[in-house]
């Protein structure tokens, strides 16, 4: 049993030190939302958050998962509606979708470091995620969209 | 844009019902009898229940096109349907809906007429209901935003169904179409994507994330060579994996290897990782078979003496030889594209389930397809099914995560169906990256000579297109040995030459070639619309003035005066005719909105293409920087011209994904065979181009009255060229090998 909190739940997995983290999360904890692309952590499709920090779950083993908390698309927001997930409605960014939960996952990673992100940031945190449909221009775009409406609502919280 | 049914508005509707017999049925659903449950369905693609939440087939496979998000709108369009108050549901393969084989960028075309005839069955008859209700002529009922109105008063949908569900069901031909003025959805801009909300959060379903009730997983072990076959393995360390379960040897392959297995070893087990280290684990000798005798690398001669002497003449106008002994000057030009991989986000995926025996037995499927009908005869062939019985194999589509042609072909939905009737288990086959790109139905590589001559005044007055390939044909005929047809950017060209001769070269095949987004044109016209840059830079002439120059006259082009049999994508040539003019129109739309023509900076310049492919009009301009062995791209403009326009937005994002594939294949595709096996295996070494790497892409869209054509693949083809072209006028450098993996992308 490997112990370990998913989405704020401390979740317990009948599973080997060895299986990578993305397997753990699809076939065990029945989270599909990561998804497999590579299997080589190079295309960005299973990325999720380990303590806070972007990750690939294709190539991260449950011994490094182990007590961490991990946050998957299912669980970046109470209701869908993560800033990052509203720019990405709003620019119409999906096309099949696939590589998207990877995509969004990156970018929300990347806005709770740097809320006001360069072309060169967002080129840099997210040149590690493919999307073979392209959708790119579109990304970057939404990220700044994203970028915007956080910083406006932590504004009016302030 | 679309309107939620204002509370005053809902109120009014219900109050006017209160005094119909409808009442009931409104406000106590929960009492109504559930074996009575209304089911209004005129029409195989649209249906309404009691409550008045009309139901759309989408019967057309979804793989980021937009499919399900834009024929429904038509659907829903022409009924007057609340948007908010309409469900789509995805078909099972039944050939009820007609064909349903999402490819060839036909979806609209094939669809258009028969979705807007669907909806307004169902707009008809509700308003044959209301005017019963009222007494009145139909003619004199409005029909609106889910309401019927005739005066002062309004009936919901929901107060006409019953009601209408009685009526006859109009011919089509008495039917009453909108106009495009009436229109509220088809054609407006930021329609939402249907699935966007189920994707940003994760659970929209792709044919990876299937799960049911016991369900084991598969990976496979497949032979490295086409028709290799296992000599001898030993499992015993793959069982010993925690949660590996069995070992299945799957069917050899025998040509032709059609939509067949390819055979090989089945781990099945708990999850996907024990079943990956399990096959990890297999011992196997392989009996590569005869196509181990091919390398990429060394059929390159075959090739090339193959495309100088083509057997096969598919395209003659005048005397290419004569013209060219007699011109100024004779250009000739050699280009390749290497193999590619389709490389699919989602690698293919099928789960299946196998229940009773004999003629009982049935068939479930749910798998990322793009062609539901096909899947199910492959399933009915692979299991021996009784043709009779082909309707127990029943198959669910899911999302796919892209297609561009893989998921067209269905083998991996056979190999589930397979091993689930083996095991008696239900089994998800799941393809990793590296089965993927080694086990692929790759885009052939291909071989391209040009000639073309010049006179005095430089006018072309001879094209010579000679192309050689492993072709389609082969995968499902080995004895053919050329692609047999011209149509996809090459017999096609829409150029005003007197001389003109398309031919093409033959040679064996040793692997599965399959079609990959925008088929042959891609080779084809990167080749056609590079050497008329090269034509044009031979003549001293300005790219663009050049280029409108060579297609002339407004015309319609007439391929049977050249004794083509051109097939126009399966459409008539009086229904879609190729227009030069449209083509013009494109380059020139293109051009004005990228500013060609205005003086660049040292190093830099711009390109241009353009090509009808798919029945659609596009033109691209490319304008990159150069420095060194470093090409950045700096901008994209695609023109497109694709008839009457239901989805803009959608036909914007194909136009950015085509370019964005464009970049991928001309700086990083290349699938090579090595004594038969592929050499790449995952995005390392079959690249893909990145954020970084990808400026804006600038869409414009012709308003157009003509009937409506497809977008998915026809913006692929001139991406290259165009690009190529806007590096020759950056440094003079001229690439005719795709890719040009000399060059870095920055």
């Amino acid at each position: 049993m490997i112990k370990l909190t998913i989405n704020g739940k401390l979740t317990e997995l009948n599973v080997s030190e060895e299986m990578p983290l993305l397997w753990a999360l699809r076939d065990v904890a029945k989270l599909t939302g990561s998804k497999y692309g590579c299997g080589k952590g190079i295309c960005g499709a299973c990325t999720v958050h380990i303590d806070g920090q972007a990750m690939r779950s294709c190539i991260t083993p449950m011994s490094y998962a182990m007590d961490k908390n991990i946050t998957t698309i299912e669980g970046l927001s109470e209701k869908g509606d993560h800033p990052v997930q509203q720019a990405w409605l709003d620019h119409h960014v999906a096309q099949c979708g696939y590589c998207q939960t990877g995509q969004i996952m990156s970018a929300s990673a990347l806005l709770a470091r740097n809320n006001n992100p360069s072309d060169e940031d967002i080129d840099n945190a997210m040149a590690g995620n493919i999307c073979r449909c392209g959708t790119y221009p579109r990304i970057r775009a939404a990220i700044k969209d994203a970028a915007k409406a956080s910083n406006k609502a932590s504004g009016e919280s302030a | 844009m679309i309107k939620k049914l204002s509370r005053r508005k809902f109120l009014q509707g219900t109050g006017l019902a209160s005094g119909t017999l409808m009442l009931g049925v409104q406000f106590s659903p929960a009492l109504a009898n559930p074996a009575s449950k209304l089911e209004f369905k005129p029409d195989v693609f649209v249906s309404m229940d009691e409550t008045g939440q009309v139901t759309i087939i989408s019967h057309r496979s979804e793989m980021g096109q937009g499919i399900r998000s834009t024929l429904p709108l038509l659907v829903a369009d022409e009924l007057e349907a609340d948007w908010n108050r309409v469900t789509v549901k995805q078909a099972l393969g039944d050939a009820k809906y007609g064909s349903q084989n999402t490819d060839g960028s036909r979806s609209v075309r094939k669809n258009y007429q028969k979705l807007k005839e669907a909806g307004a069955i169902m707009r008809t008859m509700l308003q044959q209901a209301a005017a019963q209700v009222w007494s009145v002529d139909p003619a004199q009922v409005q029909i609106e935003n889910h309401q019927a109105t005739y005066q002062d008063q309004n009936l919901d949908f929901k107060d006409l169904v019953k009601i209408a569900s009685k009526l006859e069901v109009p011919a089509r031909d008495s039917l009453r179409l909108k106009t495009e003025a009436e229109q509220k959805y088809v054609g407006k801009p930021n329609m939402a994507n249907i699935d966007g909300q189920a994707i940003v959060t994760g659970t929209a379903e792709f044919g990876y994330d299937v799960d049911i009730e016991g369900m084991k997983v598969a990976v496979i072990a497949r032979p490295p060579v086409v028709f290799g076959k296992v000599k001898s393995y030993d499992a015993v360390e793959a069982l010993k994996v925690p949660g590996v379960l069995k070992v299945i040897e799957l069917p050899t392959l025998k040509p032709p290897a059609g939509f067949n297995m390819l055979g090989g070893l089945a781990v099945i087990a708990e999850h996907t990782w024990a079943a990956i280290q399990g096959r990890e684990k297999l011992k196997i000798e392989w009996d590569h078979g005869s196509n181990a005798s091919y390398s990429t690398a060394d059929h390159e001669a075959v090739f090339i003496k193959a495309l100088e002497d083509p057997k096969e003449v598919v395209r003659a106008r005048g005397d290419v030889a004569a013209a060219n002994q007699a011109a100024a000057k004779t250009l000739t030009a050699e280009y390749h594209v290497a193999g590619l991989a389709h490389a699919t986000m989602e690698p293919p995926a099928a789960t299946a389930r196998v229940t009773g025996s004999g003629a009982d037995k049935m068939v479930e499927v749910w798998a990322c397809t793009q062609t539901p009908q096909a899947s199910q005869g492959n399933v009915v062939g692979t299991l021996s099914i009784p043709q009779e019985n082909a309707a127990n194999v029943k198959i669910n589509v899911t999302l796919l995560g892209g297609g561009f042609g893989r998921k067209s072909k269905p083998d991996f939905v056979a190999e589930a169906a397979y091993l689930a009737n083996e095991t008696n288990l239900p089994i998800k086959v799941l393809w990793t990256r590296e089965d993927e790109i080694k086990h692929g139905y790759y885009h052939s590589p291909s071989y391209q000579k040009l000639t073309g001559s010049l006179d005095e005044n430089n006018q072309v007055t001879s094209w010579y297109h000679a192309m050689v390939n492993h072709p389609i044909s082969s995968t499902f005929n080995p004895a053919a040995k050329t692609a047999g047809s011209t149509d996809l950017g090459q017999g096609d060209m829409m150029f005003d030459v007197p001389n003109i001769k398309i031919a093409l070269g033959e040679t064996d095949t040793f692997m599965r070639i399959g079609w990959v987004r925008s088929v042959t044109n891609i080779n084809n016209v990167f080749a056609a619309a590079s050497f008329v840059d090269e034509l044009a830079h031979a003549a001293g002439q300005e790219p663009k003035a050049f280029l409108l120059n060579m297609i002339g006259d407004d015309r319609v082009e007439d391929f049977a005066a050249d004794g083509f049999k051109y097939g126009n994508y399966g459409e008539s040539a009086e229904q879609y005719p190729a227009e030069t003019s449209r083509l013009k129109n494109v380059i020139e739309l293109a051009a004005e909105k990228s500013g060609w023509g205005e003086k660049l900076p040292e190093g830099s310049g711009m390109g241009i293409a353009a090509w009808r492919s798919f029945l659609t009009y596009i033109a691209v301009v490319v304008k990159v920087t150069t420095d060194g062995n470093q090409v950045k791209i700096e901008d994209v403009h695609m023109a497109v011209d694709a008839g009457k326009i239901l989805n803009p937005d959608r036909v914007k994002s194909q136009m950015e994904g085509s370019a964005i594939f464009g970049a991928s294949l001309a700086f990083y595709g290349e699938i090579t065979a090595k004594e038969g096996i592929i050499e790449q295996g995952n995005f390392d070494d079959y690249q893909m181009s990145r954020i970084n790497q990808i400026p804006d892409i600038h869409t414009h869209i012709v308003t157009s009255d003509a009937l409506p054509t497809g977008v998915g693949e026809p913006g692929l083809p001139p991406f290259a060229p165009a690009l190529c072209n806007a590096i020759f006028a950056a440094n003079g450098k001229r690439h005719r090998r795709l890719p040009m993996k000399d060059l870095r992308l920055v």
